[in-house]
């Protein structure tokens, strides 16, 4: 697992005993703009997550979610406080080594797809393999198999726009999932999609974390699609309101 | 990661076809138009002084009277030459290789049913040295012929193909006015004059039997005078000036009431008109790239545009910000250049096609198709990877919100 951050970034610089947590959040702070124009979206964040969890990241508009997640997702960085990817300071990394970890550790959903158009779904599929620097034969062999893995196998050949948009969510998450990623983050993956597509999405995700432990980071304002998680973190006004296990998840749909 | 990245443009551009279309379609037209405007421009003007070079070379033309637009404008009143004068300047000015007098009329040439007007130049045998005549067949005059005004001509090629067609003239006798003349000999094409005289439309005999037979008079209408190879036509034709205004008895205060032309301030007058047009033609075609070059311009910016948000799930999974920007710059640089080859392409089958329409000589000019093909990809390069280099420059989030 600490192989893969060591290809991203170099040796890791803390040798900790143990193992240290996938994701650790302390005192994060992020705040927009300056002086009094300034808007405070996270006021001190403190969230643990371990490998295997299925976390569900709620809250309204404003809250701060979408803000942590791209801290998390790495894509953006803590004003103050640390952020610790298995035991790697992330606010120290450069914006390359940011893009590097990405492209080695995590998987990234997004609730409007980002397929390339006109392009066709293994080809898209393959696209994070190929800045990894994979052959072809390799690179399409695991697109395949990332796309049988969420149940499209027969629709490779298909652009996005010969497919539902239930579909086109699959292929995202084959995407995310064809480099075989530390974390999946997904910000609200089923907040395009009907109730109907939503629960196939759901499931997809609950059964990938279920049965090949996947860690699962989802923002998501459905209660339908938090109740698969395992755990729900509620924001509210850039804090932690509520964080806490979910009795029934994947429960009674 | 340089193969990668190719291929990954490549793909996109396969991929987009429409989009990839557009943007070479700027470069092609481009780069055509401005390629084949100059090398028509060019042709132009090497058939220019290709035809003033027919007119012989180190050439001076005397003839009575002022030139065009002087005060004595009315040529009539200025005495012709007389034979005296020729051998003044045989005799008296150095540095002369060939030395023509002329009387030239315009006549009726008959050979069995068909006729054909055109004009006699009576003349020697310097005329042919002159005015680069060479002969197709037959010889020129003899001294017997000169001196004693036979009946005998040469004719130009125009002249044979309106009165004997295909055959061959020499030998034949054909009527000019009331007598009968012997063709001795035939002279080669020169083509086309410039301003569409044709040169070849000529028949020449001695000088004596124009004078006599055709003119009445003993008057020589002009002076060719060709100066031998070396020799400063500025100097001789100080000279001849000299010369003549001593002999036609010119005071200090009046001006010549005569004229010495020199081919090559022709040539070089021609040949600047033509510049001058080739230098307009040019800037015409170099907006016309420019036009091309703001059409590159917005296609890249719209597409980078279009594609910010491609950019940004790039950069969200993965891509360091110069593996975009490299992807971007290989798509320019590729679309850029394929689509200046093809305007090359076209701008020579266009130029080779127009100057043979146009009968012009094609000549390539290897600077105008470097200079536009790197002006436009230039453009295409610059214009594809600024707006990618900022769109690779952002926030990853900014660029996946990007509508």
């Amino acid at each position: 697992m600490t192989e893969a951050i060591e290809r991203a970034i170099g040796p890791a610089p803390v040798a900790a005993p143990g193992q240290p947590p996938l994701i650790e959040l302390v005192g994060v702070t992020k705040t927009y703009g300056e002086g009094t124009a300034a808007f405070q979206a996270l006021a001190g964040v403190d969230v643990q997550i371990e490998d295997g969890e299925f976390v569900a990241i709620m809250g309204p508009s404003g809250s701060g979610k979408s803000t942590v997640m791209n801290i998390l997702g790495c894509l953006d960085v803590p004003t103050t406080g640390e952020y610790l990817f298995r035991g790697v300071h992330v606010e120290e990394l450069s914006r390359n080594q940011r893009a590097l970890l990405r492209r080695h550790c995590l998987g990234f959903v997004f609730q409007g797809f980002n397929l390339l158009a006109r392009t066709t779904a293994v080809e898209n599929v393959e696209l994070p393999l190929l800045y990894r620097g994979m052959g072809l034969k390799e690179r399409r062999a695991a697109a395949r198999d990332a796309l049988k893995l969420v149940g499209l196998d027969g629709w490779e050949t298909h652009t996005p726009a010969e497919l539902s948009g239930g579909q086109q969510q699959r292929v995202a998450i084959a995407r995310a999932l064809v480099t075989h990623p530390l974390v999946l983050l997904a910000d609200e993956p089923t907040g395009n999609l009907d109730t109907h597509r939503t629960k196939e999405i759901m499931e997809l995700l609950a059964s990938l974390n279920r049965e090949r432990g996947l860690t699962i980071l989802m923002v998501t304002h459905e209660p339908q699609a938090a109740s698969y998680a395992s755990r729900v973190v509620h924001f509210i006004d850039g804090t932690v309101e509520r964080d806490a296990a979910n009795g029934h998840a994947g429960g009674v749909h | 990661m340089l193969w990668n990245t190719v291929h990954l443009a490549v793909k996109e551009m396969r991929r987009n076809l429409m989009r990839s279309i557009l943007t070479m379609l700027g470069i092609v037209i481009g780069v055509a138009a401005v390629v084949t405007m100059v090398t028509l421009g060019n042709g132009a003007t090497k058939a220019v002084s290709d035809q003033i070079a027919s007119l012989g070379s180190n050439l001076l033309m005397l003839m009575p009277g002022q030139r065009f637009g002087g005060p004595n404008r009315d040529r009539g009143s200025a005495p012709p030459f007389k034979a005296a004068d020729v051998q003044a300047v045989q005799s008296q000015i150095p540095g002369i290789k060939a030395l023509a007098p002329t009387a030239s009329a315009s006549v009726t040439a008959v050979w069995m049913a068909k006729n054909w007007s055109t004009s006699v130049t009576g003349t020697n045998n310097d005329y042919f040295t002159a005015g680069n005549w060479t002969l197709a067949s037959g010889r020129t005059f003899t001294d017997g012929e000169l001196a004693g005004g036979a009946p005998v001509c040469v004719i130009g090629q125009t002249v044979r193909t309106k009165l004997f067609e295909g055959q061959n003239p020499v030998g034949s006798a054909m009527r000019v006015k009331n007598f009968s003349c012997e063709v001795v000999g035939l002279l080669k094409s020169k083509g086309q004059a410039s301003m569409g005289r044709d040169q070849d439309d000529t028949v020449i005999m001695p000088l004596k039997t124009v004078q006599r037979r055709l003119a009445g008079n003993q008057n020589i209408g002009a002076m060719m005078v060709s100066a031998k190879d070396g020799v400063d036509t500025e100097a001789l034709k100080a000279r001849l000036e000299s010369l003549m205004r001593e002999r036609r008895r010119i005071t200090e205060d009046k001006e010549d009431d005569f004229n010495v032309l020199d081919t090559r301030e022709i040539a070089t007058a021609m040949s600047g008109s033509t510049k001058i047009l080739t230098a307009l033609l040019g800037a015409v075609a170099a907006v016309s790239l420019l036009v091309g070059g703001i059409g590159i311009m917005n296609i890249m910016l719209v597409s980078v545009t279009e594609r910010t948000r491609e950019i940004g799930t790039r950069l969200a999974i993965g891509a360091l910000e110069r593996e975009v920007l490299l992807q971007f710059l290989v798509e320019a640089v590729t679309l850029s250049s394929f689509g200046g080859l093809i305007g090359l392409a076209i701008a020579t089958t266009a130029s080779i096609t127009l100057t043979r329409v146009m009968s012009l000589p094609y000549v390539f000019n290897g600077q105008i198709n470097l200079i536009a093909f790197a002006f436009s990809a230039a453009m295409g390069v610059l214009f594809g990877y600024l707006p990618a280099k900022r769109a690779a420059g952002l926030d990853p989030i900014e660029a996946l919100r990007h509508e």
